[in-house]
């Protein structure tokens, strides 16, 4: 556990440049937008030239860009994104409301992926180069080339339109008055399509790091020498080769979840899940880049804190990792 | 045996070669084989497939030739996808051979800059720089290849730092060559093979990415593309699903030749290493 708080403690240091230049990057595309925060403000509120040149003083906006880069990390230190023209609310706490559902449909999506992948990809791994394997490998490859959006609008044409077993979008059913379980089962059954539209796609990228880990190990030494020990085939796929694999297939769930975030934007579009992929969405079509730009900014966050769960997990089922450290 | 022949015998790499000729043909040929504008009325709005062999996937909600329109989006989505992967693989080989002969200061900030372009979703940034910038062809070429320089730059960086201290690169500077003509001539040329190793994953991403992006409307506008048409077809998606249905097929059809092809490159040098 000890080797697993350093190693976490380097990675937040390291962090801190990333999301610097994370944020110097959105300053610049949203000083590249046009328009300001008092702009945004005034769209909402309403007001004259007078009050827009003394809100432009108040806010800093009149200084060099340089101050109003200053500034701006400022604000970010004190959790400030700035201002929604489109829900004429704090930036964040719009977000905050629509975060929940997409860890909930991510969370969903990675198990998925992740349990059935390596699954799969050990099936495939118990015997590299057979008919099985080379048929898993081509059939995820298959799947991996299908576009999360068309799966999710082909799953819609034949589980909602068609056999009319699932609901056709959102999170829940609207006003149900639903609590409790009932209510999580309710969201429970319109999660399934999204979630299986985003899962299914990743699916491959486990299966195939399973597969390429399985197929190094059975080289090593000591499956010769568990062989030679007469222990059963079986035993030898799940306890020797199968569990040495899984390491790198833990780091495939860091790696990947960038882009989840990225393919719940559209996920989210398709089934009406009020998401942050969504927000995006909703974002982009109401021209509101400072959202758009705070929705990056918080999928950042996102992605180096899963990338940080991921490392210290990894340290801890790996003892070779970190052990070098100094303290 | 040659490179190619070993490519065409691997089953994969026979199959991708066969769909990527097939639909890099039809792209090509699409203004001789639809002469019309795609984006003009072709017959009755919502004619169903297979139905009037003139129109024989059917037309859309504006009365559009769907198949004509999917011969015409194979142009759009694969020179968007080659461009931007082409433009991916240069930029991300040039900062990694940089960053990996350079070492250093440079170094260091490099590759943090590849970090934090690592750290925001792809897709995220693809639709915030197209929404800030405005949609075009060539904005959607630029977009893409922001987030998918990185891959490239950091398996540069990784073969550079290997080659750096080859007694080549030794030999070229006792002859006198400047830091930067052995960094481009000399050890650039030689990282590139594990690069392009990558570039069948590049351009299979960049053709989803351009797909998805055109999907929620940030394609070029004047431009069928097959993500604009599965978009298009998705509001009359209970009476006629065949409108999303085709050019999906497409997508997945165009996207799956480039993964079999690369695996078929992958197998084919494989097998020439186990030879050799």
């Amino acid at each position: 556990m000890r080797r697993a708080l350093i190693l976490l403690r380097r990675r937040l240091i390291g962090a801190v440049p990333v999301l610097l230049l994370v944020i110097i990057g959105t300053f610049f595309l949203l000083e590249a937008a046009g328009g300001d925060a008092v702009d945004a403000y005034i769209v909402s509120t309403g007001g004259d030239a007078g009050l827009i040149e003394a809100l432009r003083q108040r806010w800093g906006l009149d200084q060099s860009a340089l101050t109003r880069l200053a500034n701006y990390l400022w604000a970010l230190v004190h959790l400030d994104l700035g201002w929604s023209v489109t829900f004429s609310r704090p930036i964040l706490d719009v977000i905050r409301e629509r975060l929940p559902n997409t860890l909930l449909l991510m969370g969903s999506a990675t198990a998925l992926s992740f349990s059935l992948g390596s699954a799969l990809g050990i099936v495939a791994g118990a015997r590299p180069g057979s008919f099985r394997d080379r048929l898993l490998s081509v059939g995820s490859l298959a799947l991996y080339a299908i576009p999360g959006f068309w799966l999710g609008l082909v799953l819609t044409v034949v589980f909602a339109v068609q056999l009319r077993w699932l609901p056709l979008a959102g999170i829940e059913s609207i006003a149900s008055g639903k609590t409790g379980f009932a209510r999580a089962a309710d969201i429970a059954r319109h999660l399934v399509l999204p979630v299986a539209a985003l899962g299914f796609i990743y699916l491959a990228l486990y299966l195939r790091t399973m597969r390429a880990a399985m197929a190094e190990i059975w080289r090593m030494d000591f499956v010769l020498a568990a062989r030679a020990r007469g222990i059963s085939r079986r035993r030898i796929v799940l306890a020797h080769v199968a569990r040495n694999a899984l390491l790198p297939v833990i780091t495939v769930l860091g790696l990947q979840s960038a882009a989840m975030l990225g393919g719940s934007v559209v996920i989210e579009t398709v089934f009406s899940v009020p998401g942050l992929g969504r927000l995006a969405q909703e974002a982009v079509a109401s021209r509101d880049t400072p959202l758009l730009l705070g929705i990056i900014l918080v999928s950042a966050v996102l992605v180096i804190s899963i990338n940080l769960i991921v490392d210290v997990i990894y340290a801890v089922l790996d003892p070779r990792i970190g052990s070098g450290e100094p303290a | 045996m040659s490179f190619a022949a070993r490519f065409l015998r691997t089953g994969e790499g026979a199959t991708g070669a066969v769909i990527l000729f097939a639909l890099a043909v039809l792209a090509l040929a699409a203004p001789a084989l639809f002469p019309h504008d795609p984006l003009s009325i072709a017959g009755p709005a919502l004619l169903p497939p297979f139905q009037d062999w003139s129109l024989p996937l059917g037309t859309d909600r504006l009365g559009r030739d769907v198949l004509a329109g999917i011969v015409h989006g194979a142009r759009t989505s694969l020179a968007v996808a080659l461009a931007a992967a082409a433009t991916a693989i240069a930029v991300g080989t040039i900062v990694g051979t940089l960053a990996g002969f350079l070492g250093g200061l440079a170094d260091e900030v490099l590759m943090r800059v590849t970090d934090a372009f690592q750290t925001v979703p792809g897709f995220l940034l693809a639709l915030a720089f197209v929404s800030v910038v405005g949609p075009s062809l060539g904005v959607v070429v630029i977009a893409i290849a922001l987030s998918a320089w990185t891959g490239p730059a950091r398996i540069a960086r990784a073969e550079v730092l290997s080659i750096r201290e080859r007694d080549y690169v030794a030999s070229a500077r006792v002859i006198g060559m400047r830091p930067l003509e052995i960094a481009f001539r000399e050890i650039m040329p030689n990282a590139l093979p594990p690069v392009l190793a990558q570039s069948a994953i590049i351009v299979a991403v960049a053709i989803l990415t351009e797909a998805a992006l055109s999907f929620l409307g940030l394609g070029d506008p004047n431009r069928v593309t097959w993500g604009g048409m599965i978009a298009e077809g998705r509001t009359v998606l209970r009476s006629a699903p065949s409108l999303s249905i085709f050019p999906g097929i497409a997508l997945v059809l165009a996207v799956l030749g480039v993964y079999l092809a690369g695996e078929g490159a992958v197998e084919a040098a494989a097998t020439k290493r186990r030879h050799a």
